[in-house]
């Protein structure tokens, strides 16, 4: 599942423009090689990230992952629904399970991510 | 990577697999979570091919398995099982296994896959006397199934009294058609038995194990789940839990340790260390929502670093974080608070009662 309304990283964090600003969550791809999630430390409102940075944590049963930020810029929102029931990103990774939106510092990061067919050949090449 | 006669199964069944103790072993088939509560509620099978199995026969098989675990295998009864640790003489622990009594002169020792090689020189180095010594983990299967289930899927495929069987003894016996050790024992806090057989058989009986269950509720399961659910029953993982480093007395594995039998390996450090106590000790604790506690977590108590978690998760059966860890015997009373590091910040922590999950003895 790659919905084509999405930019992507290689590091399989998604970014979906609305406006001047990015939502921003993890793949199904991303999810479903982390397993079941338990936990997703997600940046304070304010917090500024830096594309390619940690912006994150995401935990599963059997693993701490950091997540990047696809675009630099400063979060002005943050997904409190995934806080109290982190399963959410397995199972709606780009709806119910999106992470937080940050308000884009600098637009040309965004045109630079990967396109959803980038994406889905980087996928076919991850080895699964 | 060595394989187990599974190995293909696990993966055409759409398992992920990892590398774990030099075997490619299922991680999970559908979900951690999912084959957790599956062998809570129902049943699961896992496949324990790397496990390793020694035998120790002879006119001094048993001197000789007194003197390398802390258990009384004198005092078991053919046919009855001990789980115990196996020390060198400064009270470290080598391993932590199963010792299986068929007699005074033949036992099975059933180790971890990540020490098989160290434990098997090891023992060899301390045997004295007549005896035979071999090692058969190459050519033993090892399957579980686990959970309330268990029992009554099993009792298809056997004509042996799986009732019959006490918890921690075996017996011999065929099922689906292969004579094997039916013994009433696993590494879940569940009811449930493994199975040890000719390798050979693995695939046949992996096969039919799970026909058998399969209006049962019986699924595979990985080891992501095995270690949520060892975790959760206070099981010791070897190289978590106990290690070079620590001794049984300080894992708090006193009942394990039986000093009436006479002098073994360890038994005098423990003996002190049982009298004038131990300057860390293994408790189970809980934290609050928020990150899990993960193995090698420092623990802090007043902004001082007084020790280090040893194992930890989200539990899925309690549906919260809980961990176990080495504190200093002040921290140890149930109630004691202290934090854990986690990512530079600290996070509160509550010593509770362990086993975290006890399952409710006869359904």
């Amino acid at each position: 599942m790659v919905p084509s309304n999405c930019k992507y990283t290689k590091d399989h964090e998604w970014a979906r423009l609305e406006g001047e600003k990015v939502v921003v969550g993890v793949t199904d791809f991303a999810a479903k090689q982390l397993g079941d999630i338990v936990f997703v430390d997600i940046p304070q409102l304010g917090t500024k990230v830096e594309a390619g940075k940690t912006m994150g944590v995401i935990e599963s049963v059997k693993t701490v992952s950091d997540m990047y930020a696809p675009v630099s810029g400063k979060v002005v929102a943050r997904n409190e629904a995934i806080e109290g029931d982190p399963a959410l990103v397995n199972q709606d990774p780009f709806g119910k399970g999106w992470i937080a939106e940050i308000e884009l510092a600098n637009p040309a990061e965004f045109d630079r991510l990967m396109t959803p067919k980038e994406y889905e050949e980087h996928v076919a090449t991850s080895g699964h | 990577m060595k394989h187990t006669p599974l190995s293909a199964v696990h993966e055409k069944m759409g398992a992920r697999m990892v590398e774990f103790a030099g075997f490619a072993m299922p991680v999970q088939y559908t979900g951690i979570i999912e084959e957790h509560t599956a062998v809570r509620t129902k049943a699961g099978l896992f496949d324990l091919f790397h496990m390793g199995e020694f035998w120790l026969t002879g006119p001094d098989a048993l001197k000789n398995v007194q003197k390398v675990v802390t258990q009384d295998a004198e005092a078991l009864s053919d046919r009855q099982i001990a789980y115990t640790p196996m020390c060198r003489p400064d009270g470290s622990i080598v391993d932590d296994l199963l010792v299986y009594r068929w007699n005074a002169e033949k036992f099975l020792l059933v180790v971890n896959a990540s020490n098989m090689k160290k434990d098997f020189d090891w023992i060899k180095s301390q045997l004295s006397g007549t005896y035979e010594f071999e090692d058969h983990s190459d050519r033993t299967g090892l399957i579980a199934i686990q959970g309330p289930n268990a029992q009554e899927i099993l009792q298809k495929l056997t004509r042996q009294n799986l009732k019959a069987i006490k918890y921690y003894w075996f017996t011999t016996g065929k099922v689906n058609g292969v004579e094997m050790i039916i013994s009433r024992t696993g590494y879940t806090g569940e009811d449930g038995f493994e199975l040890y057989f000719p390798a050979e058989k693995s695939e046949m009986m992996w096969q039919a194990l799970l026909e058998a269950g399969k209006d049962h509720g019986l699924v595979p399961v990985g080891l992501g789940a095995r270690d949520t659910l060892r975790l959760e029953a206070r099981l010791m993982l070897y190289g978590n839990d106990i290690s070079d480093q620590t001794t049984p007395i300080e894992a708090n594995l006193d009942w394990t340790v039986k000093f009436a039998k006479g002098p073994f390996n360890g038994s005098e450090v423990l003996k002190k260390q049982k009298e004038a106590g131990t300057t860390k000790t293994l408790v189970g604790f809980e934290m609050g929502k928020g990150p899990a506690p993960r193995h090698g977590y420092a623990i802090f108590s007043q902004g001082k670093n007084v020790g280090e978690v040893t194992s930890g998760t989200m539990s899925p059966t309690l549906q919260k974080n809980i961990g176990l860890g080495y504190v200093p015997p002040t921290l140890k009373a149930i109630d004691s608070t202290f934090e854990v590091e986690i990512r530079g910040k600290m996070y509160p922590a509550k010593v509770i009662p362990t086993p975290f999950y006890t399952r409710k003895k006869d359904k």
